[in-house]
């Protein structure tokens, strides 16, 4: 099976912090981490290729830094990284995203199977995965939590909605979004380090995936942020002051208050 | 072409969600604002039945797809119909709510339409003069919040996170136009076979986060096993539930469903009250809908205390004693 993950580096979400007063991302101290959905995606993809038998390519879309994060996917298991890096790719939205990876996939020969995470820890929407499938006229299906070969190009899929588990078998190809907890992400083996260490990753940019300069970056972006803002719930941050026992007969008010007591 | 705004209803067995119902009430006041006509598309199965409950909730008019070919349910079957549909008649706004099988198919449609699409909204307002759609969603666990507009591109479109506006019936008469469509031609086979389902085992244990009135989170500031039973206690008194941040669970303190946050328990009581809780921004993501934030922590810096409406910096450790006994006196037992 020609297997692609997809994956994203995103900020460590131990390390982000915040600055109220500004409203905006504290830069400093960030550390970069493949995204936590998406090791799911890559141990499925790694986990279908042992057993049987195919080879698994890890595509990314990032600034250069993000080829630590295919080095690290490499390092636990799969063959082959490509990153997609360019200045005119920045500010893409879901929609021009999923334009760039498919683009970039189709050129990248026969495929079988394209597995992402369910979502990503920074924009949090599960909209590529989906939008992938609609660009490439493959199958997709999301929330999956097992996989299995039934026969040449059939898998047998379970797949969790909220009422409960279904299990389905479709054709490939297909797009598949791993559901978070699916599996258990191996660590980066002694031997695939070695192997990120000596693999080159391919640097893709725009040009060279053939993308409309109108339908990626800002321009081929539909949605913008129109204006941000710091919440407050209630706007009134109240602080209770006093002796512990002041404070309980504080909270208790605002229980009753609030109705439930 | 009529424009309008769509919601599109879900229906789950053989119940619409709850979340249709609160979109069709928050859009029929925008639908107000803007003097356009609210319609709910079903498409499913089995649908035609519900098309009477979404006019009572303000649809003018129900678009109904029925067809076998939706089940089991396939998001690339939906996503093609909804496209499909929105180039017909070409809506200003599509609204559903952020449930697995809209987060699936939405996409597509969107793709498909070469639109925006703005997930897990909690807000929507319009801009009356442009017909914009005002799409607000929590950025950075919800420490930021946006507000996205999709000028460049028709429809408009978003999910909403379920439980954040309150259904309410129309008052008075209600009516409106049931028009059921053939299946496009477009649309082939479900790619699908369906071989099973088992449905989600029923609360063996598992406390009911999401509908809980109060939920009382334990943080690392609490993690031992005595201050856990404490809170459970206290949560029992209060008729609420017990959860737990990502540490606690780690530590084994609490099952993992007791999680609360990004990939965990998405909650939103009355009331929360975390002890001893930082709020990184996966746990924070899981408490945005909640009415009241009550914050307990010794470091004035953590930043939960961005989030709370009360907030006390101090040892949670010192509070739950004296709390735990308050509310048992308000309770009358001793």
């Amino acid at each position: 099976m020609n297997i692609i993950v997809c994956i994203k580096q995103v900020p460590a979400t131990d390390s982000v912090r915040f600055d109220p007063e500004r409203g905006t991302l504290i830069r400093e101290g960030i550390q970069a981490e493949i995204n936590p959905y998406d090791l799911f995606a890559l141990e499925a993809g790694v986990a279908l290729k042992e057993r049987y038998g195919g080879k698994v390519a890890v595509i990314s879309m990032g600034p250069p830094q993000a080829e630590e994060a295919i080095r690290d996917a490499i390092s636990r298991g799969a063959d082959q990284g490509i990153l997609l890096s360019d200045r005119a790719f920045a500010g893409s939205d879901t929609l021009a995203t999923s334009y760039i990876l498919s683009m970039a996939i189709n050129r990248l020969g026969a495929w079988d199977l394209v597995i992402c995470g369910k979502q990503t820890t920074d924009g949090d929407t599960a909209q590529v995965g989906p939008g992938l499938s609609a660009r490439l006229g493959a199958t997709c299906v999301t929330c999956v939590e097992e996989i299995e070969l039934v026969e040449e190009g059939v898998l047998r899929i379970k797949r969790r909605l909220e009422e409960g588990t279904y299990t389905i078998t479709a054709s490939l190809p297909m797009v598949l979004t791993i559901e978070y907890g699916a599996n258990t992400p191996r660590l980066p083996s002694l031997r695939g380090k070695m192997q990120a260490k000596k693999s080159s990753v391919q640097v893709l940019t725009a040009e060279d995936i053939g993308a409309d300069p109108k339908k990626i970056g800002l321009s081929g972006s539909p949605t913008e942020v129109s204006s941000t803002y710091v919440p407050e719930f209630k706007g009134s941050r109240e602080t209770i002051s006093g002796s512990p026992e002041e404070q309980v007969d504080v909270l208790v008010r605002i229980f009753r208050e609030a109705g439930v007591l | 072409m009529d424009g309008g705004i769509w919601v599109v209803g879900e229906i789950r067995g053989e119940k619409i969600e709850p979340v249709t119902l609160e979109l069709l009430t928050r859009a029929r006041d925008l639908c107000k604002r803007i003097s356009s006509p609210l319609t709910a598309v079903l498409i499913g199965v089995d649908v035609e039945d519900h098309a009477g409950e979404c006019m009572r909730f303000g649809a003018k008019k129900v678009i109904v797809v029925q067809d076998k070919v939706f089940s089991p349910f396939s998001e690339t079957i939906y996503g093609r119909v909804f496209a499909d549909l929105a180039k017909r008649w070409r809506p200003d706004i599509i609204l559903s709510g952020a449930t697995e099988r809209a987060k699936a198919f939405m996409p597509i449609s969107a793709t498909l339409l070469e639109t925006g699409l703005t997930a897990n909204c909690m807000g929507l307002d319009v801009e009356p003069d442009t017909r914009t759609l005002l799409q607000t969603r929590p950025a950075y666990g919800g420490n930021l919040m946006a507000t996205i507009v999709c000028r460049k591109a028709h429809p408009q479109m978003a999910t909403v996170r379920p439980g954040v506006f309150k259904a309410r019936p129309v008052e008075g008469d209600v009516g409106g136009e049931v028009e059921a469509i053939e299946l496009p031609d477009s649309i082939l086979d479900n790619p699908f076979i369906l071989e099973g389902f088992e449905e989600k085992a029923e609360a063996q244990g598992v406390p009911d986060y999401k509908n809980a009135k109060v939920v009382i989170t334990a943080g690392r500031g609490v993690a031992e096993p005595g201050w856990i039973q404490s809170l459970q206690e206290l949560a029992e008194l209060m008729g609420g539930v017990l959860g737990a941040t990502r540490p606690v669970v780690d530590m084994e303190l609490l099952p993992r469903y007791a999680q609360i946050g990004q990939t965990g328990q998405i909650v939103s009581p009355r009331l929360y009250v975390g002890f001893g809780v930082s709020g990184a921004a996966p746990h924070t993501m899981g408490i945005q809908g909640a009415k009241i934030i009550v914050a307990i922590n010794k470091d004035a810096s953590a930043p939960i205390f961005n989030l709370a409406t009360y907030g006390i910096q101090g040892d949670a450790k010192e509070i739950i004693p004296i709390l735990v006994d308050r509310i048992k006196q308000e309770k009358g037992i001793n």
